[in-house]
């Protein structure tokens, strides 16, 4: 049985989103084709492909053996020649397989030969749900790094859905990470119309006048749920959802740093050189005169993501992190 | 071999069959109880495990895959210990750190239990350059699947290893499955060995559900890599019975197929088997099967009450 396929103005899942986003654009574009490990008959080990091959048929969605750098490969050199190539690694924590292609191909194709490579390449990042250390990570400063390469990472169903669409038109490569922790809890009613969201443009996912909290993926869940604590000691904080990490939405960054005059940096990949260093290094140069304190960060530390539930729980950033600095930059 | 060695050595493949067989289906029965996290079995292809690991050497090596548990315990790693990982405990063999799909057991000579499929493929190649360059005449045992040997580095490795003369045996077990993707629809030939010729390697398959047959194949193939020092491919040609990770309702599976796999169940033959030709008795088997279940009963029992991994733990072993 497969599922319906979900609807405009009609609640869905972040799962939802994305399938509904690879109907809509495959309908709208017959060079938009879809390859990876089960993603045809099977339809995809977490059900984003599902029902895409008995309606486009075989040779738009393409089941691969295990081969993730011929998937990449493959996608790139399609793209070359004018199609749309959707390539899903089942855990982004194989992209790595496909990283030559990536960062020696994809990333510079334009640069060095004037051909844009319009491929995306998607698949579920993160920890929370017991995947342990190669089925939790959270690959996406590798591409973030490379110029040429977009990187995109949506928190919501409505950005899931909105944020592929606007990847899969996009005329440069671009690497989607999914959070699985969030692919069937993070639901809403999805847009009416074709609800495309934008690659670099930040979302303000609450107003709050204390202090901005930076972050994407599951940490615009995590502080959002701060928020509301924090806002009963009366502490107002603001939540900007960065939604793509390459290009930043400086413009949105800076006018929310300026206004509270205190930044964290949230997120659930590690310390050192994640984006909130980043970040960090963007608000020395260019918010320096409006800050009242240091830009902090909250992350995963250093460390690999761990199997045992009692080590994951400490792995990874929460509300109760989250919150603890925001008392300590309030009290600055 | 004499009677009595026979009736040890068939003792032992059995024991050894059963004992994973018992194991992965309380880790199974314990996920759907909701007491433990999801994890890969590799229910029907035990005699896959106990053939080839049961004709190694202890100072032999074994890199393997996240289908493992029939390798680690066939080698005799300790089921409380294993289980206690699966359950993400402080007494697993890797701390809980690793989890279910990747234990390693160094002492016992399992250095690595890769679940980037293909990983040990790659490494199995310097491994096998150490023990040449340190002398030893030990072998090296190499586990992957038949999905492993649709990646580049299962090409890059084997013909390295070749190339430089490394005693590696590769063992592909084509369990006709590569997680939910049947093996005919990402290769157009049936078998992986015949691609040793192509690196001047030599490649034979067995059948993979006769745990004799393994074994026979395997100390043939060792006895070769130990006289000539070069890589063999044994291809075990089996069938994964039960899903691809638990849970698996296996909807994708063409139930013909699977009865006609089952139906030659690798332990109900080699009981058969061994019955027939008179070489134990069924109250023998009876009193194994009964053993094993004692030990699995205590395995589950000392993992569920261990501890979990205190939290310093999480920055333990970053670094030297
Ligand atoms: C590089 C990589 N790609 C994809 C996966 C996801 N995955 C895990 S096991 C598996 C199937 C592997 O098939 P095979 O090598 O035949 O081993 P089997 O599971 O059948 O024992 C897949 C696709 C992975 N773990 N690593
Ligand atoms: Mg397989």
């Amino acid at each position: 049985m497969i599922h319906p396929v979900p609807v405009p103005g009609h609640e869905g899942t972040y799962v939802d989103g994305l399938r509904l986003a690879l109907f809509e654009e495959m309908e709208r574009d017959p060079n938009v084709i879809v390859l990876g490990e089960d993603v045809g008959v099977y339809g995809g080990a977490f059900r984003v492909t599902e029902g895409l091959l008995t309606r486009f048929g075989p040779s738009r969605v393409l089941d691969t053996p295990l081969a993730e750098e011929a998937i990449v490969g493959a996608a790139v050199g399609a793209a070359i020649r004018g199609l749309r190539p959707v390539a899903e690694m089942q855990f982004m924590d194989f992209i790595s397989r496909g990283f030559d292609i990536l960062t020696n191909f994809a990333a510079r194709n334009r640069y060095r030969t004037g051909i844009g490579v319009p491929i995306v390449v998607r698949g579920p990042s993160g920890g929370g749900v017991h995947g342990g250390p190669f089925h939790s990570q959270n690959p996406e400063m590798y591409f973030v790094h490379t110029p040429g390469l977009k990187v995109v990472a949506p928190a919501t169903a409505a950005d899931a859905r909105g944020l592929l669409k606007a990847a899969i038109r996009d005329d440069d490569p671009v690497i989607f990470f999914e959070h699985k922790f969030l692919y069937r809890r993070a639901k809403e009613v999805l847009p009416e119309g074709d609800g495309l969201v934008p690659i670099g443009k930040a979302a303000v996912r609450r107003e709050g006048t204390d202090v901005t909290v930076l972050t994407y993926g599951s940490g615009v869940w995590i502080a959002l749920s701060a928020a509301e604590r924090l806002a009963k000691e009366g502490i107002d904080i603001e939540v900007v959802d960065l939604r793509t990490l390459r290009p930043l939405d400086e413009e949105t960054i800076l006018a929310s740093v300026r206004r509270t005059s205190k930044c964290i940096c949230l997120h659930e990949d590690t310390r050192t050189g994640g984006l909130g260093a980043e970040l960090s290094a963007l608000l020395a140069e260019k918010a320096f005169e409006f800050l009242d304190g240091p830009v902090l960060r909250v992350t995963a530390p250093d460390t690999s993501v761990p199997f045992a539930p009692s080590l994951e729980e400490a792995f990874l950033p929460n509300a109760n992190t989250l919150i603890r600095a925001v008392r300590k930059l309030t009290a600055y | 071999m004499d009677m009595e060695s026979r009736r040890e050595s068939a003792r032992a493949l059995f024991q050894s069959m059963v004992l994973i067989r018992a194991f992965e289906e309380r880790a199974a029965a314990a996920q759907a109880e909701g007491k433990a996290p999801g994890t890969c079995t590799s229910v029907g292809q035990e005699a896959s495990a106990a053939g080839v690991v049961k004709a190694l050497s202890s100072n032999d090596l074994i890199l393997t895959n996240h289908r493992s548990a029939g390798h680690l315990l066939a080698r005799g790693a300790d089921p409380g210990r294993m289980m206690a990982e699966v359950l993400g405990k402080a007494t697993g063999y890797c701390k809980g750190k690793s989890g279910t799909l990747h234990i390693s057991v160094k002492e016992l000579g399992v250095i690595l239990t890769s679940t980037i499929v293909g990983g040990e493929l790659s490494l199995a190649t310097g491994v096998g350059l150490s023990v040449s360059m340190q002398g030893s005449d030990a072998v090296v045992a190499c586990f992957f699947g038949d999905g492993a040997a649709c990646e580049g580095i299962f090409h890059e490795s084997l013909n390295l290893a070749s190339l430089w003369n490394l005693p590696v045996l590769y063992v592909c077990e084509n369990n006709q499955w590569q997680a939910f993707v049947h093996r005919k629809e990402t290769m157009l030939a049936d078998h992986i060995s015949p691609r040793a010729a192509s690196y001047g390697m030599d490649g034979v398959t067995v059948d993979g559900n006769d745990v004799e047959a393994v074994n026979e194949a395997a100390r043939v193939a060792i006895a070769k890599i130990r006289e000539t020092r070069k890589p063999f491919l044994l291809e075990t040609y089996t069938y994964r019975t039960r899903g691809h990770y638990e849970p698996d309702d296996q909807t994708y599976v063409d139930p013909e197929e699977l009865a006609s796999w089952k139906a030659r169940d690798p332990i109900a033959s080699y009981k058969k088997k061994l019955l027939a030709a008179g070489t134990v008795s069924e109250a023998d088997l009876a009193a194994i099967q009964r053993e094993v279940e004692t030990t699995i009963d205590g395995a589950f029992l000392f993992a569920s009450e261990s501890p979990y991994p205190a939290a310093e733990e999480l920055l333990t072993d970053v670094y030297a």
